[in-house]
């Protein structure tokens, strides 16, 4: 199937005072209709810079140096501020961390919710008040006239985010980037919402980018899983591939820091040290201070991405050894 | 909204008796005898004392105080050592002129100000920005005398474009608003750039708001984000301000209404402070007191209106 997005190269600085921050650092990958890609990492590795540069919404000292970003085979970067309006709400749709904040407080919700309709659709204000009543009542709001008139806060944070997926979904968008969208949501609200989710993608066929640091949504949602480190992605595979068989030591490492209720003699794993800053120059693999398994060749050369399965990749120099091992044992 | 506007009015008399109090008492205490500028140099000790007598000026302070009370009941606020106007008649007769000198310069102070505060906030760090700021600078530090009196100098004396020296037409005249204009600019001014630096920093602060990324996610316009989305969120700390100084300008402007010659409720009280004049000042600061009340019970109610998380119930 033709992809959907494709993203080739991407490279994201950030200007200071002082320097330039290079927070993704040449990142590629695709998604197509109807899969659920899941970018996963720790807090600073460049997930969240990566959903926003798709969408074009890096905050203003940020700004994409190389790369590119297709959608349905059309070139994202390079559009004037007009083009992208246009796309925004319409063709992607995203879906913040915060629903307390993600709200504007001093206009309706039924304002806010007609607002994509009545720009993309040109629908009138009547025709947008009505499809919004089928959206609340889409992603499961009771008593959708009512809460059209409500402001923000006067409703849960649950509810708030079902919102924001009306807002995100009113045009059906054929990409919806989602950034930690249940991470600030009570548990059982949380598997509400991801259920939502997932039925909505299913009905309207959309490609879902979800940035989530939590291993538990991965495992529920994701078709694929990429994982993000210090601004590269170090793996990326099926989702069954990578809880199954990850193969870089830092994806083994994020699964193993998972707790685990069910096994009792299960021990936490803790990956020793942090991620490095944006500006931290490390020689060879970005991630060899913190690995356990690091090699001489680990300091000095940053790995290639190596293929593992046709659909399974690693950035890693151990892939390399059993590359080899594997063609010594077959030869 | 009801339940605050009741109880904002109840501590509105409460303060108004406190208020007549302590201004009658510092009378008092004050030194300068009002029979003595009543009767002038000449008069001599009977005529003070006949004077005092007719004015009630020889009882207890307490029982003056009362009496007082009694009239302003009854709607009676005095009457003017000096001119023998009722003080209702003195300040209704120069209210209305430092009405429209207030209300004129807060229009010219909102329009510049909230203009300018969010023009530089959309184009922070530019010269757009940086010009603006410093301007609004400037328009903090220019006295009102000074600025009053160059704006004279340039448009009425040197270009005669523009009248000066009072309010005398009605405002739906031509000369009405013309005559408005200086005074108006010249008070203006130093409000708006209050207003500018604080629209600019709170738009600043909204601007960079989550609910706003959401908008541009949207794909909402920036025009409508900035003057929609924003706008409403970023008026609501400028309002307060807005809210102050309205209310200091309705309480008269004694600078600007001497430069310009305005016979304004400003002029009123400081002629009167200067005369002991007792119930002149006795009723301009009960005046003022009130205003200040009802302008911060507007404010409030304006606060819920724009803002939905604000209930008073």
């Amino acid at each position: 199937m033709k992809n959907l997005l494709e993203v080739e190269n991407l490279k994201v600085n950030f200007r200071t005072k002082k320097e330039r921050l290079r927070a993704v650092r040449g990142i590629s990958f695709s998604l197509k209709k109807g899969e659920t890609l899941c970018i996963v990492g720790e807090s600073g590795c460049g997930k969240s810079i990566t959903s926003l540069s798709i969408i074009g919404l890096l905050p203003s000292n940020g700004e994409i140096a190389e790369g590119s970003i297709k959608l349905d085979g059309n070139e994202l970067l390079g559009k004037t501020e007009n083009e992208l309006e246009i796309m925004r709400g319409n063709e992607i749709s995203m879906i913040f961390q915060e629903p307390m904040t993600a709200l504007n407080p001093t206009f309706t919700i039924g304002f806010q919710l007609r607002e994509p309709l009545m720009i993309h659709k040109k629908m009138s204000k009547k025709e947008a008040t009505k499809k919004s009543i089928e959206l609340l009542e889409k992603v499961g709001i009771p008593n959708p006239v009512e809460k059209l008139r409500q402001f923000p806060h006067e409703l849960s944070g649950g509810m708030r985010q079902r919102v924001m997926i009306a807002m995100a979904l009113a045009c059906e968008p054929s990409l919806l980037l989602a950034d930690e969208p249940t991470t600030a949501l009570d548990v059982t609200i949380q598997a509400q919402i991801l259920e939502l989710m997932d039925e909505l993608k299913r009905q309207m066929g959309m490609g879902v980018v979800f940035v989530t640091h939590d291993m538990g949504v991965v495992a529920e949602i994701a078709d694929r899983v990429m994982v993000m480190y210090a601004g590269e992605v170090v793996e990326i595979g099926d989702v069954d591939r990578i809880f199954n068989h990850p193969q870089h030591p830092y994806t083994k490492g994020l699964l193993g820091a998972v707790p685990n209720v069910d096994d009792e003699e299960h021990h936490l794993n803790i990956i020793p040290g942090s991620m490095p800053n944006l500006d931290d120059e490390i020689s060879g693999c970005r991630f060899h201070p913190r690995c356990p398994y690091a090699m001489d060749i680990c300091r000095k050369k940053n790995p290639t991405t190596f293929q593992v399965t046709s659909s399974h990749q690693s950035k890693c120099w151990l892939q390399e050894v059993t590359d080899v091992d594997r063609l010594h044992t077959t030869s | 909204m009801l339940v605050l506007i009741v109880r904002r009015l109840f501590q509105l008399v409460l303060l108004l008796f406190g208020i007549s109090f302590i201004v009658f008492m510092s009378m008092f205490i004050a030194p300068g005898d009002p029979a003595a500028i009543i009767a002038g140099p000449t008069a001599s000790a009977s005529d003070l004392e006949a004077i005092r007598a007719s004015m009630g000026l020889d009882k207890p302070v307490l029982v003056q105080y009362l009496d007082y009370l009694a009239g302003v009941l009854h709607g009676d606020f005095g009457y003017s050592y000096q001119t023998g106007q009722s003080v209702s008649d003195a300040i209704i007769s120069r209210f209305p002129n430092t009405f429209k000198l207030a209300v004129a310069s807060m229009i010219v102070a909102m329009a510049i100000g909230i203009f300018a505060g969010i023009i530089s906030a959309i184009k922070h760090n530019s010269w757009i920005d940086f010009s603006s700021t410093t301007i609004a600078l400037l328009g903090v530090s220019i006295p009102n005398f000074w600025l009053g009196a160059m704006l004279i100098l340039v448009f009425a004396v040197n270009l005669q474009i523009l009248p000066v020296g009072g309010l005398s037409y009605s405002i739906f005249s031509l000369e009405g608003i013309k005559e408005l204009v200086l005074p108006a600019i010249t008070l203006g001014t130093a409000s708006a750039a209050l207003i500018a630096r604080m629209s600019r920093s709170s738009m600043l602060e909204v601007i960079q708001s989550d609910y706003i990324r959401t908008a541009k996610a949207k794909g909402v316009k920036k025009r409508s984000i900035v003057w929609v989305h924003a706008l409403r969120n970023a008026m609501i700390p400028v309002i307060t301000i807005i809210g102050i100084d309205f209310g200091a300008l309705l309480g008269g402007t004694v600078i600007t209404e001497q430069v310009f010659a305005i016979n304004g409720v400003g002029r009123l009280m400081i002629d009167a402070i200067a005369a002991r004049d007792f119930p002149i000042i006795q009723g301009t600061v009960l005046l003022v007191a009130a205003i200040f009340v009802v302008v911060n019970l507007i404010i409030d109610i304006i606060y819920a209106l724009i803002d939905p998380r604000i209930s008073y119930d």
